[in-house]
C-alpha cells in the first residue's frame, strides 16, 4: 500500500491500484446484492472457451497436488509424511478458495478466514504485504480447527500486484501447551493453558522463515524439529504453488488467470446448487448427538470438574431452491474445557464431509461455502462468546456433531434412488492416544498418535462397512506403519488387530474398528490421555442399524510384563472381547484401569506398563434380523463378531466345527428370528404410551445430573429448543431443569 | 449420462452389484431417471396397490391414498398416517435402558451407560420389523428424522405434478 501525498490517495497492492480491503468489500458487496460470486451472470471465458478453461484448472490443481505430494517428504513427522495430514490450496487476493490439494481439506475454507481476517486488520499498512513474506496462523478463533493445525501462507504477486495467496497447513505433533501432546487438555483457558498460537503474523520475508520466529517456535514446543521441518514443508508446498502459478500467468496472460478464477468459484457455487437438487429431496432433516464429558473425578482444571454432555442438535433444511441450511440451534454452552469449536471449524467440518459426499469430485473450491448457510448459535459450544476458550481439541465434539449429516444426506440419497451413495454416518475418530514426558532416547518430548486416522465406516445400503481405514477429517486415512510410531513414542507395540464387536450391527454391519496394545519402554515418565466416547455411543445408525460400539479403557500399571517375556510367558497382544480380558487373563498390575472412563485426563505410566488404544466401528444400517447368514458366519470366523451377539442381535443359531470354524444352523435361525420377532410386538410399546411414562419423568427431573445440565443449559442459550422440548412432552411454560 | 438396466437397478437395490461396478456407479454421473425408476422398483415389489410416491427407507414409503392423503406405509401394509407428523409417534418402541438389555446388542463396557445414554428401537406394529434405532440421552424428545417437502420436489425440482387421484 503506498500514499499519494499530493492526492491524499492510497493505492494498494490489490488489482487496478485497490486495497485488499476495498477488493474484499465490493466482492461481498456484490454477491450480497446479486446472490452470485463477484456478481458474475455469465462464465464468459467458461463459455467461449471451455477446453481451454478447463485446461487453466487442471494446471491450478496439478500444481496443488504435485506441491502437496513432494513438501510432505520434506516432513520427518508420521503424521504428515505417512498419514499425509496436510493440504495446500489457491486463493484470490480477497481469500477465496479457488482450488485445492488432495488431503486435510477442512482446512481449506479456514485459512480463508484467515486471509479474511488480515485484510479486515489492514496488515496491507502494517506490517505490510510484500512479494517474499510469509504469513503464519494457528488460531482457531481467526480461521483454523485447533492450534494444532498450523497455516502457511504467502502472497503471490505478478507485476507488482497481488494475484491471491497460496496456503498450507499441517497437523503438528506437539503445540507447547500446558500438557503434552497437539490436542491435550486439562486446561480451563487458552491462555496459558493451550500454548503457543500464532495468530496470523509475519514470519518470514524473502521466501526464508525469520530466525527470531524459528527460535521463538523451537522454545515453544517439546517437538520442535517436527515443528520446524514441518514449517518447511509448508513453505517449500506454498513456493511451489507460486511458481506454478507465475507460469501460468505468463503462458496465458493475467487477464485470463483473473477471470478464471472468479468464474472458477461462481461455477463452484452453481455447482453446487445444482448437485443439491440432483441428489437431494428437499426438506427438514433431524439427527442431533451427543458426546459425555466425564471430568467430575478427573484431575482437571477445578472449573470443569464435573461431568457435563454435549448437544449438537443438528438439522439441515434443504430450500425448493437448493437452499443448504445447517442449523446447531438449542447447541448447549461452552465450557472451561478444550473441546469448544470456533464458527471456522465448523465451516471446515461442513466443507470436509461434502467433498466426501455431495460434491466428491476435485472440482471444489469456496463455491460451495457460498452457496450453503451454517446456523451457529452465539455463546454455544460452537459459537462461544468467550474469546478465551480453550479449543485444542476442538474436534470431540465436532466430530460426533456432524456424523447426523451423513445420516441426513443419505436419506434423500435413499429416497431419490442413489443408493449406493447412502452411509450409516462414521464414528468418532478414537481412541486418541497422545502424551509425552521422558521419551526413550532419554529426552522430554511429546507425541500424538494418528491411528484415529483409521475407524470403520458406516455401513451402505447395498453393502458393508469398510474396516480401520476412515476418518470424517482426513478422506486418505491411514494408520501408519508401527516402526514410525515406535520410532517417536516410547511404547512398544505388542499387537495391532481387528477388534471385535466394535461394528454397529445391521443388515449391513457398520466396518470394524481395531486395537493396538502398547507397553512403555525405556522410560519411567510417560504421561498418557486417554479420548474417546465410553458412556455414549457415536454414529447413529440408519433405517434400523445399531451405532457402531463405544470404547472403553484398558490400562495397567506395575506390571509384570518384564517378567513374562524374561520367562517365555504368554503375554496379550490386544485385549479382544473384554468380557474375556486377554489383558486381564495373562497380566498382573498394581494398578488396573479398566471401565468406561474413555475420556481423560492424563496418568503416569512406567517402563513395562500396558496401554490399549481402541478404535472404533461404523454403524450400521437396516435390520439385523435381515443380515444374510453366510455373513453372519463370515463375521464370527473372521472374528468380527461374538458367537454370544451373533445370537442375540442376529438370531443365528451356531455351532463350531472340529476346525473351529462356526456354521450357521440355517433353519434353526429362520425359527430364531421369528421368535425375536415374535418378542419385539411383546415388548414394543406403543410410542405414545411410553412417552406418557416418560413424560412424568421428566417432570420429575429423574435423569443424571450432567444430562440435565445439558437440556437446562441448551433451554437457557435457546428459547426456541426450549419451546420445542416443551411442547414434545407437553410441559408447562415455566418448566426448566434445575 | 450413464443409463443403466432395470435389472442392474434391481441388482444394486439387493446389495447383488458386484462392488467393481457399484465403485464405477459412484465414480459416474449420476442419471437423472433415477428416481423414476427405483420409483417402479419398489411400486412392482409392495403387495399393496397405493402409489409410492416417494421411498423413506428400506421398507418405509409415502404414498397417496385414495381420498388424496399422503400417508407414511409399510412395505407389510401397516399405515403410519401423514408424512408431516413423525411416523415414530405411530410405533411401537422398546427402550435399552439398563445394562442387561444393552448388553444384548454390546459386550461388557462397549455399550452406552444407560443413565447417559439409552438405545430407543422402533418397530412396525405390522411386521415387527425394527425401523429405526435412537441413540440418546434418556428424556430427549423423539427424533423426527426426515419431513420431506414433496410438493417442491414434484414441481420444482422434477418439473412435474405431485401424482394425485385421478
Amino acid at each position: 500500500m503506498a500514499m499519494d501525498l499530493s492526492q491524499g490517495k492510497v493505492y494498494g497492492i490489490g488489482w487496478a491500484g485497490r486495497t485488499l480491503r476495498e477488493m474484499l468489500e465490493e466482492s461481498e458487496r456484490l454477491f450480497r446484492e446479486t446472490g452470485r460470486y463477484y456478481g458474475l451472470e455469465k462464465l464468459k471465458l467458461k463459455e467461449k472457451d471451455p477446453i481451454r478453461y478447463e485446461r487453466i484448472f487442471s494446471r491450478i490443481r496439478g500444481g496443488l497436488v504435485n506441491a502437496r505430494e513432494t513438501a510432505l517428504n520434506i516432513s520427518a513427522s508420521p503424521i504428515v509424511k505417512e498419514l499425509g495430514e496436510l493440504c495446500f490450496a489457491l486463493y484470490t487476493p480477497e481469500g477465496d478458495a479457488v482450488a485445492l490439494s488432495t488431503g486435510i481439506i477442512v482446512h481449506v475454507h479456514t485459512i480463508s478466514d484467515a486471509i479474511k481476517y488480515m485484510i479486515r486488520n489492514n496488515y496491507e499498512m502494517n506490517p505490510r504485504i510484500r512479494p517474499g513474506d510469509v504469513f503464519g496462523n494457528n488460531d482457531a478463533m481467526i480461521g483454523d480447527v485447533h492450534n494444532a493445525d498450523v497455516h502457511t501462507l504467502i502472497p503471490i504477486f505478478y507485476k507488482g500486484e497481488l494475484l491471491g495467496w497460496a496456503g498450507g497447513v499441517t497437523h503438528e505433533i506437539d503445540v507447547g501447551a500446558q500438557y503434552p501432546g497437539s490436542m491435550s487438555y486439562g486446561q480451563a483457558n487458552r491462555f496459558p493453558g493451550d500454548g503457543f498460537i500464532v495468530p496470523c503474523e509475519k514470519i518470514g520475508e524473502n521466501d526464508e522463515l525469520l530466525k527470531s520466529y524459528e527460535l521463538r517456535a523451537q522454545m515453544s514446543v517439546r517437538s520442535p524439529m517436527y515443528w520446524l521441518l514441518d514449517e518447511k514443508t509448508r513453505l517449500a508446498g506454498c513456493l511451489m504453488i507460486r511458481d506454478a502459478v507465475i507460469r501460468l500467468v505468463e503462458e496465458e496472460g493475467v487477464d485470463v488467470y483473473k477471470q478464471f478464477i472468479r468464474e472458477a468459484i461462481e461455477e463452484g457455487r452453481r455447482s453446487f446448487l445444482n448437485r443439491v437438487k440432483e441428489m437431494l429431496i428437499p426438506g427438514t432433516y433431524e439427527a442431533p448427538s451427543f458426546i459425555e464429558v466425564p471430568f467430575k473425578d478427573e484431575p482437571v482444571n477445578q472449573l470443569m470438574q464435573k461431568d457435563t454432555m454435549n448437544h449438537s442438535p443438528l438439522e439441515l433444511t434443504v430450500g425448493a431452491d437448493g437452499e443448504y441450511i445447517l442449523s446447531f440451534e438449542g447447541a448447549n454452552k461452552w465450557g472451561h474445557h478444550s473441546f469448544n469449536c470456533a464458527p471456522s471449524p465448523m465451516q471446515g467440518a461442513l466443507w470436509v464431509l461434502l467433498t466426501q459426499t455431495l460434491i466428491p469430485n476435485d472440482k471444489v473450491n469456496d463455491g460451495a461455502y457460498l452457496a450453503t448457510k451454517c446456523i451457529l448459535p452465539y455463546g454455544s459450544w460452537c459459537n462461544p462468546d468467550y474469546q478465551n476458550v480453550s479449543t485444542t481439541l476442538s474436534w470431540l465434539f465436532l466430530i460426533p456433531g456432524f456424523t447426523g449429516m451423513i445420516r441426513s444426506l443419505s436419506r434423500a440419497f435413499y429416497s431419490r434412488g442413489y443408493v449406493e451413495e447412502v452411509l450409516a454416518g462414521y464414528p468418532v475418530t478414537c481412541n486418541l492416544m497422545q502424551g509425552g514426558g521422558i521419551n526413550h532416547f532419554g529426552i522430554e518430548s511429546a507425541f500424538t498418535n494418528f491411528e484415529i486416522s483409521s475407524q470403520g465406516t458406516g455401513a451402505s445400503a447395498v453393502k458393508d462397512g469398510e474396516g480401520f481405514c476412515a476418518a470424517m477429517w482426513n478422506p486418505e486415512g491411514d494408520m501408519g506403519d508401527i516402526e514410525a510410531w515406535e520410532f517417536i513414542e516410547p511404547l512398544l507395540y505388542l499387537g495391532r488387530r481387528v477388534k471385535p464387536d466394535t461394528a454397529g450391527h445391521g443388515k449391513y454391519r457398520g466396518g470394524p474398528g481395531m486395537e493396538a496394545l502398547r507397553m512403555v519402554w525405556k522410560t519411567d515418565h510417560q504421561y498418557l490421555y486417554n479420548a474417546g466416547d465410553g458412556y455414549t455411543v457415536n454414529g447413529g445408525g440408519l433405517f434400523g442399524g445399531y451405532p457402531g460400539s463405544s470404547g472403553y479403557r484398558h490400562n495397567m500399571r506395575g506390571t509384570n510384563m518384564q517378567e513374562l517375556i524374561k520367562n517365555k510367558l504368554p503375554y496379550p497382544t490386544g485385549d479382544g472381547n473384554p468380557e474375556e480380558s486377554e489383558m486381564e487373563n495373562l497380566v498382573k498390575a498394581e494398578k488396573v484401569d479398566f471401565d468406561q472412563q474413555a475420556l481423560t485426563f492424563m496418568r503416569e505410566y512406567g517402563e513395562w506398563d500396558l496401554y490399549l488404544s481402541m478404535q472404533r466401528g461404523g454403524p450400521g444400517l437396516g435390520d439385523p434380523l435381515e443380515r444374510a447368514f453366510s455373513a453372519v458366519e463370515e463375521d464370527l470366523n473372521e472374528g468380527l463378531l461374538s458367537p454370544r451377539l451373533a445370537g442375540s442381535v442376529y438370531g443365528a443359531v451356531i455351532v463350531q466345527g472340529e476346525d473351529g470354524k462356526w456354521k450357521v444352523d440355517v433353519k434353526a435361525s429362520e425359527e430364531r428370528r421369528q421368535e425375536i420377532r415374535r418378542k419385539r410386538k411383546m415388548r414394543g410399546v406403543p410410542v405414545k404410551e411410553w412417552m406418557k411414562k416418560e413424560r412424568k419423568r421428566i417432570l420429575k427431573q429423574d435423569i443424571i445430573e450432567p444430562v440435565k445440565d445439558m437440556y437446562k443449559s441448551s433451554m437457557e442459550l435457546s428459547e426456541t429448543w426450549a419451546k420445542k422440548f416443551r411442547t414434545f412432552w407437553d410441559l408447562p411454560e415455566e418448566f426448566q431443569f434445575d | 449420462m450413464p443409463k443403466y438396466t432395470r435389472e442392474t437397478l434391481k441388482n444394486l437395490l439387493d446389495g447383488k452389484l458386484p462392488f467393481s461396478e457399484v465403485k464405477v456407479m459412484m465414480s459416474s454421473f449420476k442419471d437423472p431417471e433415477r428416481f423414476e425408476m427405483m420409483l417402479e422398483i419398489h411400486q412392482s415389489r409392495v403387495p399393496w396397490p397405493e402409489k409410492i410416491l416417494l421411498p423413506l427407507g428400506l421398507h418405509l414409503y409415502i404414498v397417496l391414498k385414495e381420498n388424496g392423503d399422503r400417508v407414511v406405509k409399510c412395505d407389510c401394509g401397516y399405515e403410519f398416517g401423514d408424512y408431516r407428523k413423525n411416523w415414530k409417534l405411530n410405533a411401537l418402541v422398546y427402550v435399552r435402558d439398563t445394562e442387561e438389555k444393552i448388553a444384548e446388542i454390546y459386550p461388557k463396557l462397549m455399550g452406552p451407560d444407560p443413565r447417559w445414554m439409552e438405545i430407543r428401537e422402533y418397530y412396525c406394529p405390522g411386521c415387527s420389523t425394527q425401523l429405526e434405532v435412537e441413540s440418546v440421552p434418556p428424556g430427549y424428545p423423539v427424533i423426527f428424522d426426515f419431513k420431506p417437502d414433496i410438493d417442491a420436489f414434484y414441481e420444482k425440482w422434477l418439473g412435474k405434478p405431485v401424482p394425485t387421484v385421478e
